[in-house]
Protein backbone atom coordinates (compact mmCIF):
# COMPACT_ATOMS: atom_id res chain seq x y z
CA UNK A 1 0.00 0.00 0.00
CA UNK A 2 0.84 3.65 -0.22
CA UNK A 3 1.27 6.43 2.12
CA UNK A 4 2.75 10.12 1.63
CA UNK A 5 4.57 11.64 4.33
CA UNK A 6 4.32 15.66 5.00
CA UNK A 7 7.89 17.20 6.10
CA UNK A 8 7.38 20.72 7.64
CA UNK A 9 10.12 23.22 9.57
CA UNK A 10 13.20 21.73 10.43
CA UNK A 11 12.23 18.32 9.04
CA UNK A 12 11.56 19.85 5.74
CA UNK A 13 14.55 21.38 5.63
CA UNK A 14 16.75 18.42 6.22
CA UNK A 15 14.93 16.10 3.78
CA UNK A 16 15.01 18.44 1.45
CA UNK A 17 11.53 18.12 0.73
CA UNK A 18 7.92 18.67 1.78
CA UNK A 19 6.92 15.36 0.78
CA UNK A 20 7.52 11.69 0.10
CA UNK A 21 5.34 8.91 -1.34
CA UNK A 22 6.24 5.77 -0.28
CA UNK A 23 5.16 2.70 0.12
CA UNK A 24 4.45 0.98 3.14
CA UNK A 25 4.26 -2.76 4.10
CA UNK A 26 0.37 -3.71 5.40
CA UNK A 27 -0.11 -3.52 9.07
CA UNK A 28 2.97 -1.04 9.39
CA UNK A 29 2.14 1.43 12.39
CA UNK A 30 3.00 5.02 11.87
CA UNK A 31 6.05 5.35 14.69
CA UNK A 32 7.69 1.82 12.38
CA UNK A 33 7.26 3.52 9.48
CA UNK A 34 9.21 7.23 10.96
CA UNK A 35 12.00 3.90 11.80
CA UNK A 36 11.74 2.48 8.44
CA UNK A 37 12.70 6.20 7.42
CA UNK A 38 15.46 6.95 9.99
CA UNK A 39 17.35 4.13 8.61
CA UNK A 40 17.36 5.69 5.31
CA UNK A 41 17.43 9.19 6.72
CA UNK A 42 19.66 8.77 9.76
CA UNK A 43 18.90 12.57 10.40
CA UNK A 44 15.81 12.14 11.00
CA UNK A 45 16.36 10.11 14.04
CA UNK A 46 17.30 13.13 15.84
CA UNK A 47 14.21 14.34 16.55
CA UNK A 48 12.85 10.58 17.93
CA UNK A 49 12.36 11.65 21.29
CA UNK A 50 10.19 14.67 20.47
CA UNK A 51 8.35 13.94 17.66
CA UNK A 52 4.33 13.46 17.15
CA UNK A 53 2.34 11.72 15.07
CA UNK A 54 -0.12 12.73 12.53
CA UNK A 55 -2.47 10.73 9.93
CA UNK A 56 -4.57 12.86 7.75
CA UNK A 57 -3.95 15.76 9.45
CA UNK A 58 -4.80 14.26 12.90
CA UNK A 59 -2.22 13.56 16.10
CA UNK A 60 -2.42 10.15 16.53
CA UNK A 61 -0.80 7.79 18.72
CA UNK A 62 2.77 5.96 17.79
CA UNK A 63 1.16 2.59 17.74
CA UNK A 64 -1.65 3.35 15.02
CA UNK A 65 -1.72 1.50 12.11
CA UNK A 66 -1.75 2.65 8.47
CA UNK A 67 -4.29 2.43 6.28
CA UNK A 68 -3.80 2.58 1.99
CA UNK A 69 -3.79 6.20 0.95
CA UNK A 70 -2.53 7.67 4.33
CA UNK A 71 -1.19 10.91 4.76
CA UNK A 72 1.32 11.05 7.23
CA UNK A 73 3.20 13.84 8.84
CA UNK A 74 5.92 14.06 12.05
CA UNK A 75 5.75 17.05 13.96
CA UNK A 76 8.15 18.86 15.90
CA UNK A 77 7.42 20.36 18.49
CA UNK A 78 5.30 23.33 17.25
CA UNK A 79 6.33 27.21 18.31
CA UNK A 80 3.54 29.28 16.35
CA UNK A 81 2.69 33.07 17.74
CA UNK A 82 5.28 35.53 18.50
CA UNK A 83 7.10 34.48 21.58
CA UNK A 84 8.47 31.97 22.68
CA UNK A 85 6.47 31.27 25.42
CA UNK B 1 -16.19 31.66 14.32
CA UNK B 2 -13.28 32.72 11.83
CA UNK B 3 -10.41 30.87 11.09
CA UNK B 4 -7.51 31.38 9.07
CA UNK B 5 -3.83 30.59 8.24
CA UNK B 6 -2.54 33.34 5.49
CA UNK B 7 0.10 34.20 3.88
CA UNK B 8 -1.41 37.83 3.69
CA UNK B 9 -0.50 40.47 5.57
CA UNK B 10 -3.14 40.59 8.76
CA UNK B 11 -5.54 43.01 9.32
CA UNK B 12 -7.57 43.46 12.50
CA UNK B 13 -10.65 45.37 11.15
CA UNK B 14 -12.83 42.25 9.38
CA UNK B 15 -11.75 39.56 12.57
CA UNK B 16 -12.88 42.63 14.86
CA UNK B 17 -16.52 43.03 12.29
CA UNK B 18 -17.28 39.30 12.59
CA UNK B 19 -17.22 38.57 16.29
CA UNK B 20 -18.71 41.98 17.21
CA UNK B 21 -22.40 41.72 18.76
CA UNK B 22 -24.80 44.16 19.59
CA UNK B 23 -24.93 42.13 23.24
CA UNK B 24 -21.49 42.08 23.82
CA UNK B 25 -19.74 44.15 25.72
CA UNK B 26 -16.10 43.40 25.63
CA UNK B 27 -14.05 42.72 22.43
CA UNK B 28 -10.38 41.74 22.99
CA UNK B 29 -8.40 41.44 20.42
CA UNK B 30 -4.64 39.72 20.44
CA UNK B 31 -1.90 40.46 17.91
CA UNK B 32 1.43 38.50 18.44
CA UNK B 33 3.73 40.59 16.95
CA UNK B 34 7.30 40.23 15.45
CA UNK B 35 10.09 41.00 18.21
CA UNK B 36 13.46 42.32 16.95
CA UNK B 37 15.26 40.26 19.55
CA UNK B 38 15.15 37.15 21.12
CA UNK B 39 17.54 35.59 23.95
CA UNK B 40 20.57 38.60 23.28
CA UNK B 41 19.89 38.05 19.49
CA UNK B 42 19.14 40.89 17.35
CA UNK B 43 16.37 39.53 15.28
CA UNK B 44 16.25 40.42 11.43
CA UNK B 45 12.75 38.23 10.25
CA UNK B 46 10.76 35.24 11.02
CA UNK B 47 10.15 32.80 8.23
CA UNK B 48 6.59 30.37 9.62
CA UNK B 49 6.30 27.35 8.32
CA UNK B 50 2.62 25.86 8.83
CA UNK B 51 0.55 22.21 8.05
CA UNK B 52 -2.34 24.17 6.88
CA UNK B 53 -5.30 21.41 6.96
CA UNK B 54 -4.26 20.34 10.09
CA UNK B 55 -3.54 23.83 11.58
CA UNK B 56 -6.41 25.10 10.62
CA UNK B 57 -8.63 21.95 12.03
CA UNK B 58 -6.48 22.70 15.28
CA UNK B 59 -7.43 26.40 15.38
CA UNK B 60 -11.28 25.07 14.97
CA UNK B 61 -10.73 23.39 18.22
CA UNK B 62 -9.26 25.76 20.29
CA UNK B 63 -11.76 27.89 19.70
CA UNK B 64 -14.21 25.40 20.34
CA UNK B 65 -12.69 24.42 23.31
CA UNK B 66 -12.72 28.23 24.46
CA UNK B 67 -16.80 28.61 23.47
CA UNK B 68 -17.55 25.65 25.55
CA UNK B 69 -15.69 26.48 28.66
CA UNK B 70 -16.42 30.50 28.64
CA UNK B 71 -19.64 32.07 28.27
CA UNK B 72 -17.81 34.34 25.33
CA UNK B 73 -20.07 35.04 21.81
CA UNK B 74 -17.76 34.67 19.66
CA UNK B 75 -13.98 33.70 18.22
CA UNK B 76 -11.77 34.66 15.07
CA UNK B 77 -8.25 33.42 14.73
CA UNK B 78 -5.79 33.97 12.17
CA UNK B 79 -2.33 32.95 11.88
CA UNK B 80 0.22 34.25 8.78
CA UNK B 81 3.10 32.56 7.15
CA UNK B 82 5.75 32.58 5.20
CA UNK B 83 8.56 35.41 5.70
CA UNK B 84 7.59 38.20 8.59
CA UNK B 85 9.38 41.48 9.11
CA UNK B 86 9.82 42.65 12.36
CA UNK B 87 6.50 44.36 13.72
CA UNK B 88 4.26 42.77 11.42
CA UNK B 89 1.38 40.41 12.79
CA UNK B 90 1.85 36.75 13.05
CA UNK B 91 -0.98 35.78 15.32
CA UNK B 92 -4.46 37.51 15.73
CA UNK B 93 -6.90 35.93 18.02
CA UNK B 94 -10.52 38.80 18.51
CA UNK B 95 -12.39 37.10 21.06
CA UNK B 96 -16.08 38.93 22.08
CA UNK B 97 -18.51 38.48 25.20
CA UNK B 98 -20.97 40.12 27.14
CA UNK B 99 -18.51 40.75 30.29
CA UNK B 100 -14.37 42.06 29.98
CA UNK B 101 -13.44 38.97 32.37
CA UNK B 102 -14.57 36.08 29.76
CA UNK B 103 -13.02 37.25 26.95
CA UNK B 104 -9.44 38.39 28.42
CA UNK B 105 -9.79 34.79 30.22
CA UNK B 106 -10.93 32.87 26.66
CA UNK B 107 -8.11 35.04 24.87
CA UNK B 108 -5.59 34.30 26.95
CA UNK B 109 -6.60 30.09 27.35
CA UNK B 110 -6.82 30.25 23.17
CA UNK B 111 -3.16 31.98 22.49
CA UNK B 112 -1.43 29.51 25.38
CA UNK B 113 -3.02 26.59 23.47
CA UNK B 114 -2.34 27.53 19.96
CA UNK B 115 1.29 27.40 21.16
CA UNK B 116 0.47 24.22 22.06
CA UNK B 117 -1.22 22.04 19.46
CA UNK B 118 -1.41 23.95 16.32
CA UNK B 119 1.30 22.89 13.85
CA UNK B 120 2.94 25.78 12.80
CA UNK B 121 7.12 26.50 13.17
CA UNK B 122 8.68 29.67 12.74
CA UNK B 123 12.05 30.26 12.23
CA UNK B 124 14.50 33.13 13.77
CA UNK B 125 17.10 34.21 11.34
CA UNK B 126 19.54 36.68 12.93
CA UNK B 127 22.65 37.92 12.08
CA UNK B 128 25.12 35.47 10.97
CA UNK B 129 22.91 32.41 11.82
CA UNK B 130 19.29 31.24 11.87
CA UNK B 131 17.33 28.33 13.29
CA UNK B 132 13.83 26.75 13.85
CA UNK B 133 12.58 27.23 16.80
CA UNK B 134 10.93 24.63 19.06
CA UNK B 135 8.17 24.85 21.65
CA UNK B 136 7.91 22.08 24.48
CA UNK B 137 7.68 18.91 23.38
CA UNK B 138 3.56 18.32 23.68
CA UNK B 139 2.25 15.76 26.25
CA UNK B 140 -1.22 15.94 26.54
CA UNK B 141 -3.21 16.84 22.97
Amino acid sequence: MKARVKFFAALREMMGTRELNLEVADGQTVSGLYRELCARFPRLGDYNSTLLYSVNAEYVSPDHTLRDGDEVAFIPPVSGGSGAH
Amino acid sequence: MLIEITPEPLAPAPFLQHVRRDDSGALVLFLGVVRNNNLGRRVLYLEYDAYPEMAKRKLWEVGEEALARWPITDVAIAHRTGRLEIGETALLVAVSSPHRHDAFSACHHIVNRIKEVVPIWKKEVWEGGETWIEGEPVTEK
